[in-house]
């Protein structure tokens, strides 16, 4: 096989078994980089000095047995709003464009302790606000499925990494989707673990209570593998949970039978493509011939989860942006009289429109007098929302529907008609507003080509169960 | 003045907490470091950097809060105060404004009539101190040393149950005394440990609705406290008198001019934007916790003055200045259950302790000899081994740096000379070399005997006995 076409699992085994050096892999991999890159713009950094240096250390690692991880070796591209010591982390704003971490992101601390090879930093929305990666401040990145489309966002540069070859696998975060709408977009496999699954720390927050870091891979082994390197109890995240089921690997079972898959009727109504709704419910046909058992059902509130999520998320990020003030790190204005106007011109010239919008959104429904109205109605809603998915999980052990309305936009389409963009996360967000995982994998193209992706909830503290059915659907359909 | 007016008070209060670490990270609260060498990603506000909470601070709200009668809440949270100011790092301040750790307290003060009197506790919850900004005055810029910011503070706010500066300092001390026999805080106002905001209205005697109030800022003695009092109570009266009326704003008081000004009014005031931290999880305490801290409560103040009286029998003005400072009042207990002398123990911190303390310009808090070393002083002279100007002089060296006396006596060959051969010689030399003052007190005058000890004394440096050499000396002349 060609080592660009292997999954990040069977490159570490070939490294592992010393068929291949963890440099051959990097030089195949920025091969590709080199075919891609200028016109896909999958990253917003890459570091190649630093790449081989670390290639060489963990090559010498393997060689003395020091690690055994299946991904030791193997080369992984890191959104850009996770920090990396010494590696410029922007975020994709003006506001950081200078900033170097002077500490690591746990969950890229615990890749590095497992092997990983940091090959640099991608693009995304800015601060990871946006579904289409068009927010930047560092150029749009392409869908590599079709470079007239966009990939997706906020992860739209791990997902296109991952799709165009120019990495092994990919870190992404998710506050509304941010890892399973662009995975969808780009035809690879992304994992919203349960919130506290993974430590935040390092992680630049955007919707604190929402956040989660996760994998963008090449098939739903590879995320497992994944998921299962970066989980675990982090001291430094208060909101992290110590967890002793985080076996992801062990649920890499080809057998849906009894699994109960509900899938909601209010995911199929207006807005929904109808190719994307025949592929979904084409995927649920051939789990339910799998020996699943598949029916339709009610889902609550559903067309709550739109206005609740903006609320939430904005509120929480108009105070998590406060930080970038020109003071301390980041940019800061050439021009100013004072403390104020320096607050308000690097503010005014660090930030893009979008990120703008949500500060000032947040800052709105925070504001004394709306605060009940907005923020804390917003709250009782999401907690009615959790309890809507509790009902369910009664039932069901997992719930499956589109990831997105549509397949990837065309670029340009979306940044004007936000309303638009914002309705577009509609089958995502509820996972982050009730805390539990969800898995997004292709399952089909439209007639334009562009990949169609399924996603499939669990309850809390369920991936096993999300990832056995995933990866049995992926025998199913074979490769993409 | 055509009318009457009482003034109605309340106090908020910020205390730092003595923990050794700050409050949502593994940092140092040590004074004095380097500026930024007591700073992490956390409280130097870096991108995701995130708060975790030190448990020590709630086990001492809780401790405060028990001692003034609070409810403790059992379920709380952090918030999230917003506003830019740059030793702000993150710009917003993590503090309780929806469910603070304690409520509805209160301390009891004796009032100036002499009876008690109970001043409300509205709430205290706890947040993180700033930084601190330093002007350079020549390079027209300003820097921020982060060592402060993410140090534990707790917040007290009083019911506005204060009727006059002395009920306010009462409360302080009370509040103060709480504090500090806790080891919650060592509660220096000059130092920034315990600092007090004073909101103040006036109104005639006997209307039951308040006046337009102004909160008084930059109070750091209790004499600043009280000149702001009056200075306050005085200007609101002169508006409210000239027809005017007081406006709701926060005060700035100079206690060098004695006089306040106007910082900023209340359509100035910033919408904080209040929301619970989502990066804390909430904070829930159990009755277990509440009663192990319950039962390691000290004995407070009152109970102690009571004790001392009964347990000790050393005069009432010197069991008010031991049991002023824990640290003291925990010497002298340690001290005398050693050596069994209640009296020479209080007279070494009445005397000598407070005299040194004075002459160095330190606090109580701040005495560094052990009980044990005290107990060994006080053995030393009550067994003659040393006489009692030579124990004042080893008592200083150990105030310096807590010298063992034992050690000390013997190296330095302090030991009185117990040779009543070797004194009488002494003695007989004394006499020998000083025929006029024996001649003297020969002829009568008793006092020249006093010389001729002293004579002694110096020769034998100070290592005699004076009532022996005085006796000897007596037995030689007669």
């Amino acid at each position: 096989m060609e080592l660009s076409q292997m999954s990040a699992l069977q490159l570490g085994k070939s490294i592992a078994a010393g068929e291949v050096k963890v440099k051959e892999a990097l030089d195949a991999v920025f091969t590709a980089v080199d075919a891609r890159e200028a016109e896909v713009h999958s990253y917003i950094t890459i570091d190649r000095e630093g790449a081989y240096a670390s290639a060489e250390r963990v090559q010498q690692a393997i060689d003395k047995g020091e690690i055994s991880s299946p991904l030791a070796g193997v080369p992984v591209a890191i959104k850009d709003n996770m920090c990396t010591e010494g590696l410029l982390t922007t975020c994709a704003s003006k506001i950081l464009c200078n900033f170097v971490p002077t500490y690591t992101a746990t969950a890229v601390e615990k890749l590095q302790a497992a092997g990983a090879v940091i090959l640099g930093k991608t693009n995304m929305d800015e601060f990871a606000m946006g579904s289409t990666t068009e927010t930047s401040a560092y150029g749009v990145t392409k869908n590599p499925r079709n470079t007239a489309h966009v990939p997706g966002g906020s992860s739209g540069g791990s997902a296109a990494a991952v799709a165009a070859g120019e990495c092994f696998y990919a870190l992404g975060s998710d506050t509304g989707g941010s890892i399973r709408q662009p995975a969808g977009y780009c035809g690879v496999t992304g994992i919203k673990p349960t919130y506290g699954t993974v430590s935040r720390y390092g992680l630049v927050a955007y919707g604190s209570s929402l956040d989660q870091i996760g994998p963008l891979a090449k098939d739903v082994s590879d995320a497992a593998a994944i998921l299962e390197a970066i989980s675990g109890y982090d001291e430094k995240d208060s909101t992290s949970i110590a967890r002793k089921d985080l076996n992801f690997t062990a649920a890499l079972k080809d057998d849906v039978k009894g699994v109960r898959i509900g899938i909601p009727r209010d995911y199929f109504g207006e807005g929904l493509d109808a190719e994307v709704a025949a592929a979904i419910k084409k995927a649920a046909d051939e789990l339910k011939a799998a020996g699943a058992v598949v029916e339709e059902f009610d889902l609550a509130l559903v067309k709550y989860a739109i206005p609740t999520y903006y609320t939430i998320a904005d509120a929480e990020a108009s105070s998590n942006l406060e930080r970038f003030d020109g003071i301390k790190y980041g940019y800061r204005t050439e021009d100013y009289s004072d403390l104020h106007d320096m607050y308000k011109k690097t503010r005014s010239e660090g930030f893009g429109p979008e990120v703008k919008r949500r500060i000032m959104l947040g800052s709105f429904v925070l504001s004394s007098g709306y605060y009940d109205a907005y923020y804390l109605k917003a709250l009782k809603v999401k907690a009615l929302i959790k309890q809507a998915f509790d009902e369910a999980f009664k039932k069901y052990d997992v719930i499956l529907g589109p990831v997105a309305p549509t397949t990837a936009p065309k670029l340009g389409e979306s940044l004007s008609d936000p309303m638009k963009m914002y309705l577009g996360d509609i089958y995502t967000i509820s996972a982050n507003l009730a805390g539990i995982p969800g898995v997004s994998i292709p399952c089909g193209k439209d007639a334009a080509g562009l990949p169609i992706g399924m996603q499939l909830f669990g309850d809390c503290f369920k991936e096993d169960v999300i990832i056995r059915t995933a990866y049995t659907y992926e025998k199913i359909r074979g490769e993409f | 003045m055509s009318r009457e007016y009482e003034t109605v008070i309340g106090l908020e209060v910020h205390v730092e907490l003595a923990t050794k670490t700050k409050i949502f990270c593994g940092c140092s609260t040590q004074f004095g470091g380097d500026v930024n060498t007591h700073t992490c990603p956390v409280c130097t506000g870096m991108p995701g950097s995130l708060p975790v909470l030190n448990k020590q601070v709630v086990e001492y709200a809780i401790a405060v809060g028990l001692a003034t009668n609070c409810e403790i809440t059992r379920h709380g949270k952090f918030d999230r105060k917003n506003y830019f100011y740059p030793d702000n790092p993150q710009n917003y301040q993590i503090s309780q404004l929806y469910l603070p750790i304690c409520r509805n307290g209160y301390v009891e003060i004796e009032t100036e009539k002499g009876g008690a009197k109970k001043v409300g506790i509205h709430e205290i919850h706890m947040e993180e101190d700033a930084g601190k900004l330093i002007h350079d005055e020549w390079g027209d810029v300003s820097l921020v040393d982060y060592n402060r910011s993410g140090v534990p503070l707790i917040e007290i706010v009083s019911e506005p149950d204060m009727r006059s500066a002395e009920e306010v300092i009462a409360y302080l001390e009370k509040l103060r005394m709480f504090i500090q026999y806790l080891g919650a805080s060592d509660c220096k106002l000059q130092e920034g440990s315990m600092r007090a905001d004073v909101n103040l209205s006036v109104r005639p005697v006997g209307s039951d609705k308040f006046g337009t109030r102004t909160e008084m800022k930059n109070l750091n003695s209790f004499t600043a406290i009280t000149h702001a009092i009056e200075n306050e109570r005085e200007r609101q009266i002169d508006i409210i008198e000239a027809g005017g009326s007081v406006i709701q704003e926060t005060r700035r008081f100079d206690d060098n001019k004695g006089e306040s000004y106007a910082m900023r009014s209340k359509e100035d005031a910033q919408d904080y934007r209040y929301f619970p931290d989502p990066d804390l999880i909430p904070l829930d305490v159990s009755q277990e916790w509440i009663d192990r801290i319950k039962s390691e409560q000290p004995e407070f103040r009152p109970q102690k003055m009571a004790r001392y009286k009964e347990e000790y029998g050393i005069p009432e003005y010197d069991i008010g200045i031991i049991t002023d400072n824990k640290h003291m009042a925990d010497i002298f207990e340690e001290a005398t259950r050693i050596c069994g002398q209640p009296k020479k123990v209080s007279n070494w911190l009445m005397v000598e302790t407070l005299r040194l303390l004075k002459e160095k310009n330190m606090d109580p808090e701040d005495i560094r000899y052990s009980p044990a070393h005290l107990a060994a002083l006080i053995d030393l002279v009550e067994k003659k081994v040393i006489n009692s100007s030579v124990a004042k002089e080893v008592f200083e060296r150990m105030f310096e740096d807590d010298t063992d006396p034992v050690k000390y006596v013997e190296e330095k060959g302090l030991k009185q000379e117990t040779d009543s051969g070797a004194i009488k010689a002494i003695c007989e030399q004394v006499i020998a070399d000083n025929p006029q003052s024996v001649a003297d007190y020969k002829a009568g005058k008793e006092k020249a005997i006093g010389f001729l000890v002293g004579q002694t004394m110096k020769a034998a440096k100070g290592k005699a006995d004076p009532g022996t050499v005085n006796a000897l000396l007596k037995e030689l002349l007669s």
